[in-house]
């Protein structure tokens, strides 16, 4: 009977979005915002990659508040997760196969990491993809190797809490300037150079390191839940 | 409207994805399989937000050794989704670190006996007699706290 009214209410909601679609022409959108940012980004914020302008310069605010959702969810996880008992049983190392190659990977999921966050203003990347890869960097030799504490989770909050701050006081550095809150600074350069585009990159660095140490802590927390019977 | 249009068939497995997601989370009882059912609602609502500005041969909005392509895809959905999609993965951590602590309370993850086991640990806590439907008045079970409280006032 469940599945049946469930099968129902699907079929209902399925129609109800296809008579939606059956009147809109999403391709030609009304507010032409895309169109508009993409004739005046290069010449307004000075990066190659469009989307990095819209993410950090065009509605960096949304991007700080996104910041706070992703802050909200980690620290959250730790809190609902614990600390875990001193004499709890850990899961026992995993074969050579998986620690051989979690070494391995660790300084080049880093090295790659950076390297996405840093071109994020020129290339496909940025400090959220970047940043991902980061903590995925800190989350394999824990997966590997169970009982080890790679990270501190005090540093990790202080680095957290650093590069958060950062963010912020680039936006409040732009209203000292008398300018709007997160409103790129400094000089532009060179259009395509690794240094060029004023604070996006920086910002960028923070956003990357940020999203990084905290996906770090939340995954850490994750795998240090004690083992369930 | 013709069935075979490529945009089409696109938004048909947008909504088509969000659907069984919406499914999963209505049908299934067990909690690995809802949180599986927001991932995949997820995924789908992404992929609905990037196909609202899709334009058939438009290229990445990103300007590659000074060539201005001819026609750019909108950059707002990407850098929505760019982020949607790491909060997502927070979210899904969230999630699953919730279901750790509801099997290490309950000891099972089936949505029905957890209801059952909070239902009369409530009426344990409350003293009263597990309610037989929800629409059944409280009765005080004899020798509970609040049984005793009521005699001595």
């Amino acid at each position: 009977m469940r599945r049946f009214t469930a099968a129902l209410f699907l079929l209902g909601l399925g129609m109800m979005i296809a008579a939606i679609y059956q009147h809109m022409d999403f391709s030609n959108t009304a507010v032409n915002a895309g169109q508009a940012i993409n004739a005046v980004a290069a010449e307004e914020t000075g990066a190659a990659n469009f989307v990095t302008s819209v993410v950090l310069a065009y509605r960096g605010i949304d991007t700080l508040l996104e910041l706070t959702i992703l802050f909200t969810a980690a620290m959250i996880g730790g809190m609902v997760l614990g600390r875990r008992r001193v004499d709890a049983p850990r899961d026992p190392d995993a074969g050579f196969i998986l620690r051989t190659g979690a070494d391995l990977l660790f300084p080049l999921l880093l090295v790659v990491g950076m390297y996405i966050i840093l071109h994020g203003h020129l290339t496909p990347g940025g400090g959220f993809q970047g940043g991902v890869i980061l903590a995925v960097a800190f989350f394999v030799p824990l997966l590997a190797r169970p009982g080890i504490t790679l990270i501190d989770q005090r540093v990790v909050s202080l680095v957290e809490g650093l590069a958060g701050a950062t963010f912020i006081i680039i936006g409040l550095l732009a209203m000292l300037d008398g300018k709007e809150f997160l409103t790129p600074l400094l000089d532009k350069g060179e259009f395509g150079a690794l240094i060029s585009a004023g604070t996006l990159p920086i910002l960028y660095l923070a956003v990357g390191i940020k999203v990084g140490s905290e996906l770090a802590g939340l995954l850490a927390h994750l795998a240090e839940a004690e083992a369930l019977d | 409207m013709d069935i075979l249009d490529s945009n089409m068939i696109l938004y048909s497995a947008a909504v088509g994805l969000m659907l069984i997601g919406i499914g999963g989370i209505v049908i299934s009882n067990h909690l690995i399989r809802i949180i599986f059912g927001i991932a995949l609602l997820e995924a789908g609502a992404n992929l609905l937000l990037l196909l609202s500005t899709y334009h058939e041969g438009a290229s990445a909005p990103i300007i590659v050794d000074g060539n201005v392509p001819a026609m750019m895809a909108d950059p707002v959905p990407q850098a929505l989704v760019l982020t949607a999609i790491v909060i997502g993965v927070g979210i899904l951590a969230l999630a699953l670190s919730l279901a750790i602590r509801v099997q290490s309370a309950y000891g099972t993850l089936d949505m029905r006996e957890v209801r059952l086991k909070l239902e009369q640990e409530i009426s344990d806590e409350a003293g009263i007699e597990m309610p037989s439907s929800s629409h059944a008045p409280a009765v005080i079970t004899a020798g509970s706290a609040a049984a005793q409280q009521e005699g001595g006032s």
